[in-house]
């Protein structure tokens, strides 16, 4: 049984983090050189701790397995970030943006985690404005906001439609300082394959270098995971086609607990499946919402008539209609939900009957087409790039899709997890978004962990390892893990099957999807359940990887993330079924209100599941981590 | 670096020099053209002006060290980022014919027109100046003119009137009486046009001068710059070949060879 | 192979293809057949299911990069029919869509070529070239947590948006590839100008602009004949309006550094 200790500090919500910094342990300036840390992962949370690791004079080694730090799909984020600046005067707060965070992640994240986090969103701004981060600003200068959904602020702050990536490339530029100035040591095309554990400690990693095949092992004294989320589960997903979930995998299967990992984010506006060749899924950013009006047709028989051929009254915005408060900006899950309902209703629009519209006349008429323009401009391109329809002419036909996963590897508030030297950021980690994320809390997340988090709460850990003690990669620990992958990828190369690799992570998202997609029931999810197990031997039995291990082998890369994904994907659909209440992105259609609402049950679920592997063919041991709410009162999420 | 090194060794540096000689050699032959339609006047006037040019000594050999040394440097400038850029290009598989998608053409040829333009410059100066080529009608070998009212720059009559000068007047349309030096004199003025429509379009580039707000103007600008400059240098021999322009009344060709005279 | 989903027709294309197993070693152009295409695939996914097939027959699937698909990462790197990322203006590879060809064409894929571009397999190269410029002064220095409030600097609109502008650099590498001289010049630029349009970026905006084409020039790019061919091909139309404002910013760098005094005493603080 793990030992899940939250290590909340004691007081008063607000003076929490205060109260922390000043009490964890420090490593002092001469020492900090002494320790060897590594960052598995060069996205927002990446980049932005082995800067600021080196910074404070920690050695910093940093792994990425794209050719590139700049390529992390942080930068594919499009819509903003969000922070407590108020400089809109409209009433923001610390408090408010912790509170709409909770409320959004529907009573399911840890109050102290989401309060920290509200408090260090002014910083981040700060920090990317100084590195040069272009935001959009108003005319005198100063920056300028758009709102979002799940709020009634304005607190987003934004870069066109790439405020991702330009966050992202202000964080590699801050990592690109710190390579050159030779305090980061920077391995790229170098995928994690092995966590290394000494005497219960996490000490070093296993990669494999993706351009020669090498297997290599690096010790440090301390390791942080901060590889993205898990959505590609889902096989059609918004993630890019390379992310995966081996590294929090592997770190699962070597003791680390992975957190609720049923809670998984559809976003409402996406482009809508074309065809089973498919390979991603695009996402249209949330930030269309503020301007555009979803609606479907109110009769059957008009799906498929020419848009602009409904009559106004014959059109239904039912986001409007269900949530008058926030209509077309209520959250995320209730959006996608909404549009799974109006489409299984049979009023889906599109060939597929799983779409629904977004509609820009009515901000056309108001802001003329230009001023859509300068706002939307590139998302209208990238729309009409894709579906070869122009926006400006009819509206957009949107469908949800996977987007993000709020579970992840079990952290304290010192964003360790259960396995002491073992920390994880950013999508990776469980703790700040609950059951459901707002939109632009991620890239806030991703940064608040990896600048302002990290930075104070790794020399706790590090104070109490003696300097120099760190193991050497020739200790039995490493060579074992790393004859374990090369048994691993001499298996996946030897099966010689019939079917490459995207057969089955197509099988395997199509099933998931099905099961375990925006609503889910325990019969399908038990269905579910049987048929993986299946698919995983399948999988071993008659998979084809070409090729060898000892070059670039783009098929071995694949198989070795499908593979996990089809165990991770078991996993998802066990914590999916237990969880026997809906909440934020877990729908379970046994648990829900008459009108469709997420129907919570604090009393037995208040908690959070984290699963301890237990060994090859056993059950995961859940443990369980309450949530203690001291200043907020769990309650019926609306946004009536 | 040092600002030479920078200057000498940088892609940017070296480019900013080709830019900088390639700015004195346009203003000396935009001078020079204007120098030469003086032809269309009365003989007084290029062959004072001639006179002239060369009564400034040692200001001339000046004036011709910088001319000579920018066109060194412009020409290894070009000679030494074009190897690297050969060099940048290869060693990496045989790549496709390139598709071009926006360099204009007279980018696109500007090694090869420069190649013919450094060729005529060289004959050019063996006509006109050293009088190698075509010797018989070189400056040296007519007759002198004997100048019929003063030549005066900025109000100063800097040549006097019944000095004796050399007749360049007559070596000009003498020389352009051939056929094939007018035409290749036509075609070699034209590639440099055709050379300055990207020389000067890239000199404002890389002074950092050229933006998209009014490149479309500097394009256009250049254009009747570069059309200018070649219908002002196309009149000289055009009006010869056509007989538009014929000699000055009273010359005479000497009776004898080169031989003869020496 | 995949049956069109729309009532749109279909397409089939021939592949010719370049393959080279490793940094190195030769390369040769393969003819591959890719039938019964839908248009609304996009290129990517066309060779997703081309490699399929090549994996079936037993043989090594095509090497390509790629990863968000959505023309933001700059992973994809193809130069398709000579063109890097093919037809189209303002896209990268993974935006392309098949409806952009014809039934019956030849589509000749190659990898981004360039000298300081090296082959690492088939169409994938190693650009790490890029990084390293970066390393040499793609950035401002401040240390986590030193930033004044963001509001305490307030940055004309008009240059916002244009930093933005280059900004919107994707670091794929298509400047250089569609380059004659293979040159680095959109690129570093773009960094250049971005950085130094904020007042943020104004003390070290000489150094910056020293060192990053220095390490330009010694990692073997080309040199710019201002053919503008780079901003033709950049997925996100940058502006070569921006290497004219690197050109400037070099040379008043460069003759500032003869003028300006320097201070006798090193150290003072800054570690």
């Amino acid at each position: 049984m793990a030992k899940l200790e939250s290590k909340v500090p004691s007081g008063p919500l607000a003076d929490k983090w205060r109260k922390h910094k000043a009490d964890i342990k420090l490593v002092n300036p001469a020492n900090k050189r002494k320790y060897d840390i590594i960052v598995v992962g060069a996205g927002l949370a990446g980049s932005s701790s082995a800067a600021t690791l080196a910074e404070l004079g920690y050695k910093v080694k940093s792994f990425v397995f794209h050719d590139s730090p700049r390529r992390a799909h942080s930068i594919a984020a499009q819509g903003g970030i969000n922070a407590a600046k108020n400089y809109q005067n409209d009433g923001d707060s610390v408090y408010r943006l912790f509170y709409d965070t909770i409320k959004g992640g529907d009573y399911r994240s840890r109050e102290a985690n989401v309060h920290r986090l509200a408090e260090v969103s002014v910083n981040i701004i700060d920090q990317c404005a100084a590195q040069g981060v272009p935001f959009a600003r108003e005319y005198g200068g100063l920056l300028a906001n758009r709102s979002f959904g799940g709020a009634q602020v304005s607190r987003t702050f934004y870069a066109r439609g790439q405020t991702g990536q330009q966050l992202l490339l202000g964080a590699y530029s801050a990592l690109s300082r710190m390579v050159g100035a030779g305090a980061v040591e920077l391995h790229t095309n170098s995928e994690m394959l092995d966590l290394v554990i000494v005497n219960g400690h996490a000490k070093g990693i296993i990669v494999r270098n993706l351009l020669t095949g090498a297997i290599e092992r690096h010790a440090a004294d301390a390791v942080i995971l901060a590889t993205g989320g898990y959505g590609n589960v889902y096989n059609l997903s918004t993630y890019a086609r390379q992310s995966n979930a081996t590294a929090i995998w592997r770190a699962y299967k070597r003791g680390a607990c992975l957190a609720n990992p049923c809670y998984t984010q559809i976003h409402p506006t996406c482009i809508p499946v074309s065809g089973d060749y498919q390979s991603k899924l695009t996402l249209m950013s949330e930030s269309l919402r503020n301007d555009g009006r979803i609606w479907v047709p109110k009769k059957k028989e008009d799906r498929l008539k020419e848009p602009n051929a409904i009559s106004e009254g014959d059109r239904d915005y039912y986001l409007e209609r269900m949530y008058p408060a926030f209509g077309n900006l209520c959250p995320r899950d209730i959006a996608s939900r909404a549009a799974k309902r109006v489409c299984d209703e049979g009023r889906g629009v599109g060939e597929s009957g799983l779409g629904v519209y977004l509609d820009f006349s009515d901000a056309i008429r108001r802001l003329g087409e230009n001023g859509v323009r300068e706002r939307y401009g590139n998302l209208f391109d990238i729309y009409h790039e894709i579906t070869a329809e122009s926006a400006y002419q009819v509206p957009m036909r949107i469908y949800p899709a996977i987007h993000y996963t709020m579970g992840g590897l079990w952290v304290d508030y010192n964003l360790m997890s259960n396995v002491p030297g073992l920390f994880v950021l950013g999508e990776a980690n469980f703790s700040d978004h609950g059951a459901n994320r707002l939109g632009a809390s991620a890239l806030m997340q991703g940064l608040a962990d990896g600048y302002f988090v990290i930075p104070y709460t790794i020399g706790d850990y590090l104070a109490g390892q003696k300097p120099g003690s760190r193991p050497s990669p020739d200790a039995p620990e490493f060579k074992a893990a790393e004859e374990s992958i090369l048994g691993v990828t001499k298996r996946l190369l030897s099966t010689k099957g019939r079917e490459p690799v995207s057969h089955f992570h197509k099988r395997l998202g199509k099933l998931m999807w099905e099961h375990c997609g925006m609503a889910r029931t325990a019969s399908g999810l038990r269905q579910a359940l049987k048929e993986l197990p299946q698919l995983r031997e399948e999988f071993w039995a008659t998979v084809n990887v070409p090729g060898s291990g000892d070059t670039l082998n783009q098929s071995l890369e694949k198989a070795g993330r499908v593979a996990d994904f089809i165990e991770l994907g078991e996993l998802l659909c066990l914590d999916a079924l237990t969880r026997e209440e809906s909440c934020g992105g877990h729908f379970r259609e046994e648990h829900q209100y008459p009108d469709g609402e997420c129907k919570r049950d604090d009393e037995n679920f208040g908690h959070v599941a984290a699963w301890e592997f237990q060994g090859e063919g056993k059950a995961p041991l859940l443990n369980k981590e309450p949530l203690n709410y001291e200043t907020v009162k769990m309650s019926l999420r609306n946004y009536k | 670096m040092s600002l030479a090194g920078n200057l000498f060794h940088s892609s940017i540096g070296r480019k900013f020099l080709m830019a900088l000689t390639g700015l004195i050699l346009v203003g000396f032959v935009v001078g020079h053209l204007v120098g030469n339609l003086q032809i269309f006047q009365d003989p007084d006037h290029i062959n004072g002006y001639a006179a002239f040019l060369h009564q400034m000594g040692p200001l001339l050999w000046v004036a011709r060290i910088v001319l000579l040394i920018s066109v060194g440097i412009h020409i290894w400038a070009a000679t030494a980022l074009a190897l690297e850029n050969k060099q940048a290009r290869t060693g990496n598989g045989p790549a496709t014919a390139k598709h071009w998608i926006q360099a204009t053409l007279s980018s696109r040829f500007v090694r090869w027109t420069g190649y013919v333009v450094l060729a005529f410059v060289i004959y050019h100066l063996a006509q006109f100046t050293l009088g190698v080529a075509g010797s018989a009608q070189f400056k040296e070998n007519l007759p002198r003119y004997v100048m019929a009212a003063d030549y005066r720059v900025a109000g100063f009559p800097v040549i006097k009137a019944g000095a004796e000068v050399l007749d360049v007047h007559s070596m000009v349309i003498l020389g352009f009486q051939n056929p094939i030096v007018s035409v290749f004199y036509i075609i070699a003025v034209g590639l440099l046009s055709f050379h300055l429509l990207h020389g000067i379009d890239s000199f404002f580039q890389t002074m950092g001068w050229r933006s998209a707000k009014w490149s479309g103007a500097l394009r256009k600008l250049t254009l009747v710059f570069c059309l200018a400059y070649f219908l002002g240098n196309l009149a000289i021999p055009g009006s010869v070949l056509t007989g538009m322009k014929g000699l000055r009344e009273g010359f005479r060709a000497p009776s004898t060879s080169r031989t003869a005279r020496r | 192979m995949v049956a069109s989903s729309t009532s749109k027709s279909s397409l089939s294309v021939t592949l010719r293809v370049w393959r080279q197993a490793g940094p190195n070693q030769p390369g040769k152009f393969v003819d591959y057949a890719a039938k019964d295409l839908n248009p609304d695939m996009s290129f990517l996914e066309m060779l997703d299911v081309v490699n399929d097939d090549i994996t079936t027959k037993g043989e090594e699937p095509i090497a390509f990069a790629h990863d968000c698909r959505e023309g933001i990462c700059g992973t994809c790197s193809c130069t398709i029919n000579g063109k890097p990322h093919g037809p189209g203006r303002g896209i990268a590879t993974c935006q392309l869509y098949m409806r952009s060809f014809h039934d019956g064409d030849l589509i000749v894929v190659e990898p981004f070529r360039a000298r300081s571009f090296p082959v690492i397999k088939d169409l994938i190269t190693d650009r790490s070239a890029f990084d390293k410029i970066m390393q040499a002064g793609g950035f401002i220095t401040v240390r986590t947590g030193a930033a004044p409030d963001a509001n305490s600097i307030p940055v004309p609109k008009h240059d916002a948006d244009l930093a933005m502008d280059a900004a919107a650099c994707i670091g794929c590498g298509a400047c250089v590839a569609a380059c004659r001289n293979a040159s680095a010049m959109l690129f570093v630029s773009a960094k250049v100008s971005q950085l130094g349009l904020f007042p943020q970026g104004q003390p070290e905006r000489d150094k910056r602009v020293l060192a990053m084409v220095s390490t330009m020039d010694a990692m073997g790019f080309g040199n710019c004949t201002n053919q503008y061919e780079c901003s033709a091909a950049c997925p996100k139309t940058i502006s070569h309006d921006f290497i004219a404002r690197m050109n400037r910013d070099y040379l008043k760098a460069s003759f500032r550094s003869v003028f300006k005094p320097v201070s006798n005493s090193t150290g003072g603080g800054a570690a």
